[in-house]
C-alpha cells in the first residue's frame, strides 16, 4: 500500500512539472506586462528608462531564468501584485477562496443528501414508480446545463417570488459576527448551493443504483436473508456499506467540476468567490491573477485526484497500479 | 448449430449484414423507446425548421439597430419582441441555435477524431505505445480546463469560430481516448484479431476494417451524448462571454443578455426562448442517446 502511495506521488511529480512550465508559458503569452500598463500613463517614461527598469526586474532574461525565479516566488507563496487591485495576489484570493470553499462544500454536502436517498431508494425498490422518477429525474438534471438551471432558480426563486437575496454572499448592513451575520450568509448561499447540487448529483445516483442492484442478488446478500436479518439491516449493514467508501472517494474527483461551477454559479449569483474573480480579472486583464488562479485550481485538481486515487485503491485492491 | 456453423462457414457476406444490423438494433431500440421517438421528432423538426429559415433570413436586416422598438416586447411585428438595439430576437434565436448545433457538431466530430485515433492505437498496439498516450491523458485530463479554454480564447490571436473550436477540441478528447481504449484492449485479445494477424493482415487494416466496426455502436453512443455537452459547454462559455466571437451569435448570446437583472427579471422575452431551446436540444439528444446506449448493451436493450 505505501509502494502504491509513493509510487502515485512520483507520477504526480512530472505533471506538476509539466503543468507550471505551461501556465509559466501562458503567462508570457498574454499581452501586455504590469509594467507597461503601469508607466505608460506616466509622462516621465519613455522607451529608454522602460527598457532599463525592465532590465533591472530581470523581465528582459531568457525564458527558463525567468520561470525559475517564478516558481522561487511561487513556492514562497509570492504570486505577483495584482494591478488592478494594487493588492498582493495572494491577499486578494484569500478572503475570495473562504467564500468559494464555503459554497463548494455547501453545493457537495447537499448534493450527497439529494442522492444518496434517492440512490437507495431507486436501487432498492427496482422498476417501482419511485424508481422510474429517481431515473427520470436523473436523465433530466444529466441534460440541464448548469447555467441556464442556475439562471432559472435565480429568476424564479430569486425575482420572481423573492425568497432569496440575488447577488453576493452577505447583507453588507449586518454586523460580521453575529447571528444575523451567520444567517444572512447561509440565505446568500442556499440558492447557489443548491442550483449546484442538484445538477451535481447524477454520477453518485447512477452509481449506487447500479451498485445495489448488483449487490442485491449476491450470495452474502442471500446468507445474511437466510440467517434472518431484517430487510433493513441487509441494507445499511451489508449491502451500503460495500457501496459508500467509493463515493466518499470520488470527493477528489469532484474537485475538478467543483472549480468549473464555481465559475458559473459565482458569475450568475455575484458571489464574490474564485470564479467570479477569474472571470472579472480576465475581462480586465489582470493576468497576473488570472495565472495564479489557474495554478491554484490545476494543484487542487492534482491532489483531489490524488487523493481519489489512494482512498479507492486502499478500499479496492484491484484498482492498484502494479 | 449446424445450419450456423455451414452459415459462417460459406458465407464471407455475413460480417457485412452484421454491421448494418447494428444501425437496425438502434433504431429498433428507438421505435421501442417512445421517449426517444418524441425526441427523435422534436430535434428532427426543430433541426429542420432551424436550418430551413435561416436561409430565408435576411442577416443584414436581422442586425441592423432599430431605435424605435427597443426592447418592444413580443407583438405581431416581432414574435418573440426586441433587444437593446430594436433587432428581432426570433430571427436571432434561429440563426443563434443553427450556430450553436453546427458549431457543437463540429466540437464533437473532432474530438471525436482524435479520441478514436488515440484511444484506438493505444489500445491495439498496447505496450510503450498505450503506456506513453495515456500519460498525455492522464495529463490533459487534470488540467482545470475549464479555465484553461477561457484563457485560451482571451489570448488567442486572431480569434474565430475556427480557432474556438480548435481549442475545445483540444480539451475534449481525452475521455473518448480512454474509453475507446478500454474497448480496442478488451477486443485485441478475441479470436477473430488474433486470426487476422495469423493470416498476415496489416495492422491498420485490422484497425479499420475489422475492430473499428466493432467498436461503432459504443462510438455512436458516446458522440452522441457528447454532442448534447458539447452543445451546453458552448453556449455556458458564450454565455459567459468566452465563447463565439461576437459576428457569430449562439444561443449563448441571449442567454448572456440575462447578465443585466433588468432583463433577467423584466424582460423574459429575450433570454428565456433561448435558454429554453438550449435545454429542449439537450433533452432530446440525451433521450435519443440513452436508448442508443440501450441498443448498444444487449443486457438493457427493450425489445
Amino acid at each position: 500500500m505505501l509502494k502504491f502511495i509513493l509510487r502515485r506521488i512520483l507520477i504526480m511529480i512530472p505533471q506538476l512539472i509539466i503543468l507550471s512550465v505551461l501556465i509559466f508559458a501562458l503567462a508570457k503569452a498574454m499581452p501586455g506586462d504590469a509594467l507597461t500598463g503601469q508607466l505608460a500613463s506616466s509622462p516621465k517614461m519613455d522607451a529608454q528608462t522602460l527598457h532599463e527598469l525592465k532590465q533591472k526586474l530581470g523581465m528582459l532574461d531568457p525564458p527558463y531564468v525567468q520561470y525559475f525565479r517564478w516558481l522561487k516566488g511561487l513556492l514562497h507563496g509570492d504570486m505577483g501584485m495584482s494591478i488592478i487591485h494594487q493588492t498582493p495576489v495572494t491577499q486578494l484570493l484569500a478572503g475570495r477562496m473562504e467564500n468559494t470553499i464555503l459554497l463548494s462544500a455547501a453545493v457537495l454536502i447537499l448534493s450527497y443528501l439529494i442522492a444518496i436517498p434517492l440512490g437507495i431508494v431507486s436501487g432498492r425498490w427496482t422498476d417501482s414508480w419511485a424508481d422510474k422518477m429517481v431515473v427520470g429525474y436523473n436523465y433530466i438534471t444529466f441534460a440541464t446545463p448548469l447555467f441556464i438551471f442556475a439562471l432559472l432558480m435565480l429568476f424564479i426563486f430569486g425575482f420572481v417570488l423573492g425568497w432569496f437575496p440575488t447577488s453576493g454572499s452577505v447583507d453588507i448592513r449586518v454586523e460580521n459576527g453575529t447571528f444575523s451575520y451567520f444567517m444572512s450568509k447561509v440565505n446568500h448561499l442556499i440558492l447557489p448551493a443548491f442550483s449546484g447540487a442538484i445538477i451535481s448529483t447524477t454520477v453518485t445516483i447512477q452509481y449506487l443504483r447500479t451498485e445495489i442492484i448488483d449487490t442485491k442478488i449476491k450470495d452474502f446478500v442471500k446468507t445474511a436473508r437466510a440467517k434472518g436479518v431484517s430487510e433493513s439491516n441487509v441494507y445499511t449493514r451489508h449491502i451500503l456499506r460495500n457501496s459508500f467508501l467509493p463515493i466518499a472517494a470520488f470527493l477528489g474527483y469532484d474537485i475538478v467540476s467543483l472549480i468549473g461551477g464555481s465559475v458559473f454559479l459565482e458569475s450568475i449569483y455575484g458571489y464574490p468567490g474564485i470564479g467570479q474573480l477569474f472571470i472579472t480579472s480576465i475581462a480586465q486583464r489582470d493576468f497576473s491573477v488570472v495565472t495564479a488562479l489557474v495554478m491554484i485550481s490545476g494543484l487542487a485538481t492534482l491532489v483531489g485526484t490524488l487523493l481519489s486515487d489512494i482512498i479507492l485503491s486502499a478500499v479496492d485492491p484491484r484498482i492498484r497500479i502494479e | 448449430m449446424k445450419a450456423e456453423i455451414v452459415q459462417t462457414n460459406n458465407n464471407f457476406n455475413i460480417k457485412k449484414s452484421k454491421s448494418s444490423g447494428a444501425f437496425s438494433v438502434m433504431w429498433r431500440e428507438i421505435l421501442k423507446d417512445k421517449l426517444a421517438l418524441a425526441s427523435l421528432f422534436i430535434l428532427g423538426l426543430l433541426l429542420i425548421t432551424v436550418y430551413g429559415a435561416t436561409l430565408f433570413i435576411n442577416q443584414d436586416k436581422l442586425v441592423t439597430v432599430d431605435l424605435l422598438s427597443i426592447y418592444s416586447p413580443p407583438s405581431a411585428d416581432h414574435l418573440l419582441g426586441t433587444d437593446y438595439g430594436g433587432r428581432d430576437i426570433l430571427g436571432q434565436l434561429l440563426i443563434g441555435a443553427k450556430n450553436s448545433f453546427t458549431i457543437g457538431f463540429f466540437i464533437t466530430l473532432i474530438a471525436g477524431i482524435i479520441g478514436l485515433t488515440v484511444g484506438i492505437t493505444a489500445g491495439y498496439f498496447g505496450g510503450k505505445v498505450d503506456n506513453f498516450m495515456m500519460r498525455i491523458v492522464d495529463f490533459v485530463m487534470i488540467l482545470p480546463s475549464l479555465m484553461l479554454i477561457i484563457v485560451f480564447v482571451t489570448i488567442a490571436p486572431k480569434y474565430n469560430v475556427y480557432t474556438f473550436i480548435f481549442i475545445m477540441s483540444i480539451f475534449l478528447w481525452t475521455g473518448k481516448a480512454r474509453l475507446i481504449r478500454s474497448k480496442t484492449l478488451a477486443e485485441r485479445e478475441l479470436d477473430y484479431v488474433n486470426a487476422s494477424k495469423t493470416l498476415g493482415t496489416p495492422d491498420w487494416k485490422i484497425i479499420i476494417r475489422e475492430v473499428l466496426p466493432n467498436l461503432s455502436s459504443i462510438i455512436i453512443v458516446n458522440l452522441t451524448l457528447n454532442l448534447a455537452g458539447n452543445i451546453g459547454i458552448e453556449s455556458g462559455l458564450t454565455y459567459l462571454g468566452f465563447g463565439l466571437p461576437e459576428t457569430t451569435p449562439s444561443l449563448g448570446t441571449l442567454v448572456s443578455y440575462a447578465t443585466n437583472p433588468d432583463i433577467l427579471q423584466n424582460k423574459w422575452w429575450i433570454w428565456l426562448p433561448a435558454s429554453f431551446l438550449i435545454l429542449v436540444m439537450m433533452l432530446c439528444i440525451n433521450f435519443i442517446g440513452q436508448a442508443l446506449r440501450r441498443a448498444a448493451d444487449a443486457r438493457q436493450r427493450l425489445g
